[in-house]
């Protein structure tokens, strides 16, 4: 009887929490498969549900879809540009400051630290007068190089924990067989470090993907941008085709989705992991 | 002769080290390059920058002068309180749902970390078109249901509009910080209760004394870091209400865009370094407490 109340109060925990967790997400979608007039009407499932919304979409018949593919291909390549450089980036770093203890690593790795707790939208604003003078406002290579510098530092600080695990002695053997630093790098510390360096780059890949406020500010041009803000165009209709915008909103929110799920166990816990610790 | 030849041994591979030595700064410093560059570039360049625009005392008359200002910081300061605040605790009653060890609990938390999985602009935005006053979804059901003729205006009522956004921003960062106080009420040796369960102590004894205490150092560290990512967070003001109605509903992360994209970037840097006395305690306080975390 008991075990039966319990039970009772943990799905009247689970329901609210599904609702509000699913709602916005199941209107998405219920737009998504609406037309005009089902949409003005608010229901909760269409009369006549239909995917003539994304046959629009996939054939960029609306104005603000014109270059759906292009934008959708812009997001992907930023994504997978971010992921590869910051992984470059930040393995070589960890690699230098965890195992080869370079000189001023610690000290470049808390401020690295001290970067990725600057407000996001606080750093875009200097980042955006720093582009201007660079003459890489409106390029890829602008939001491309903001979210490397935003994906790094995390990068580097979960490497440099992962390297830190990894046993001295590996290191110290492969030195007295009279391996040099670069040998080292390429034969013990690379291969062990294979599965950081998936999350690590899946991590940085993913908050290009869904980023909007950098590449709002940097780049403008409708061929250029990505997604997120080929989408946010729509905000300055007076009568958005909403349903038009939810069926293209679909389409960029699932990719993502699916990495996550594929990865979950691996992207949390990371920066307070310290803190359970202790 | 034998402490030669006891010798001889030692001291090839002690200039093998030495040699490797030289060979480890020169490939650190080579391979810490990349990202240096990118640093400063990125971050100590622009930073240092604005550090100078900001130095022009009269953007801070002006900001001071504007009406809006004022009425950002209040709202930049409820938000951070009330969303931080909200936020945390229902992430730690949450916490204490989803480690009960049954399988339906799981496929539960599997739909629940949704928002953070899927990217902000459509979400935010399906909000928005939800809470619509006239035809969102929201109304358009309270009237059917409930026969309100005329529901909340959600966003277009000012006080309704910023609760509105702060709702928005727990949806979205609610998962994460559940899955790091799950992840932390795991790590709990699950002994301690049994002992205690066995004394006799009851569910708010067991929080009280076994579950908070171990959890404390995770909760104020997750905490702070909220708050500054919360400073930060524009897509969940701008993306629902725009600030709006009446550019009433800004926080200083909006604020500050909104000045740059009018081609007043003094201002716009103005209005972020007077957050600074707020942020760089913080900041410091959490950059000892995560580089602590990366020695141990």
């Amino acid at each position: 009887m008991k075990k039966v109340l319990d039970e009772g109060k943990l799905i009247l925990i689970a329901i609210p929490v599904l609702i509000w967790t699913l709602l916005p997400i199941y209107h998405l979608f219920v737009l998504s498969i609406s037309n005009q007039e089902s949409m003005l009407a608010g229901k909760l499932w269409p009369d006549q549900p239909t995917l003539q919304n994304f046959q629009i979409v996939f054939k960029q018949q609306h104005y603000y879809l014109h270059n759906f593919w292009l934008q959708m291909f812009n997001s992907f390549f930023i994504a997978v540009a971010t992921g590869l450089i910051t992984l470059f980036v930040a393995t070589f770093a960890a690699f230098a400051i965890a195992r080869l203890k370079v000189k001023g690593g610690r000290t470049i790795m808390n401020l690295a630290l001290a970067t990725y707790l600057i407000p996001a939208a606080f750093l875009a604003i200097p980042m955006y007068k720093a582009m201007g003078s660079y003459g890489l406002l409106n390029t890829q290579a602008s939001l491309i190089l903001a979210m490397v510098a935003l994906a790094s530092p995390y990068a580097i600080w979960v490497l440099k924990q992962a390297s830190d695990k990894l046993p001295k002695e590996l290191d110290e053997a492969a030195v007295m067989d009279g391996a040099t630093s670069l040998q080292l790098f390429r034969l013990v510390y690379l291969p062990l470090m294979k599965p950081s360096m998936v999350v690590i780059g899946i991590y940085a890949l993913l908050l290009a993907w869904n980023e909007y406020l950098y590449a709002f500010l940097l780049l403008s041009s409708e061929k250029a941008v990505p997604l997120a803000v080929g989408l946010g165009l729509f905000l300055s209709a007076d009568d958005a085709p909403w349903n038009l915008l939810m069926a293209a909103g679909l389409l960029y929110a699932i990719p993502p989705a699916v990495i996550y799920y594929g990865f979950r166990k691996n992207m949390v816990g990371g920066l307070t992991s310290g803190a359970v610790k202790s | 002769m034998s402490t030669a030849a006891m010798t001889a041994p030692i001291s090839a591979p002690r200039e093998d080290k030495s040699g490797f030595t030289r060979d480890r700064a020169v490939w650190g410093a080579i391979m810490l390059a990349p990202y240096v560059l990118v640093f400063a570039v990125m971050v100590v360049y622009p930073v240092a920058y604005g550090l100078w625009l900001g130095l022009n005392w009269n953007s801070y008359r002006a900001l001071f002068a504007d009406p809006i200002f004022i009425r950002t910081v209040v709202n930049t300061i409820i938000f951070l309180f009330v969303a931080v605040n909200l936020k945390f605790l229902i992430a730690l009653l949450l916490s204490g749902f989803f480690v009960q060890q049954r399988a339906w609990i799981r496929i539960v938390l599997v739909l629940f970390i949704l928002p953070w999985a899927v990217p902000s602009i459509p979400t935010i935005l399906s909000f928005r078109v939800m809470l619509n006053p006239e035809n969102g979804m929201v109304n358009q059901q309270l009237f059917q249901w409930f026969g309100v003729m005329e529901g909340p205006g959600w966003l277009t009522d000012p006080t309704l509009a910023f609760v509105c956004s702060i709702f928005v921003h727990i949806w979205k960062s609610l998962p994460f910080w559940t899955l790091i106080l799950i992840t932390g009420r795991l790590a709990i040796a699950q002994d301690l209760y049994e002992a205690a369960s066995v004394d006799g102590a009851n569910r708010w004894q067991q929080f009280r004394f076994i579950t908070w205490p171990s959890l404390a150092t995770l909760y104020v560290t997750s905490t702070m870091l909220s708050m500054i990512w919360t400073l930060g967070d524009f897509n969940s003001v701008y993306l629902l209400t725009g600030g709006g109605p009446g550019d009433l509903n800004h926080v200083l992360a909006t604020l500050g865009i909104r000045y740059m994209r009018n081609n007043n970037l003094d201002l716009g840097i103005a209005s972020i370094i007077v957050a600074m006395p707020l942020i760089l305690p913080m900041v410091f306080v959490m950059v000892k407490r995560l580089s602590k975390g990366a020695e141990a």
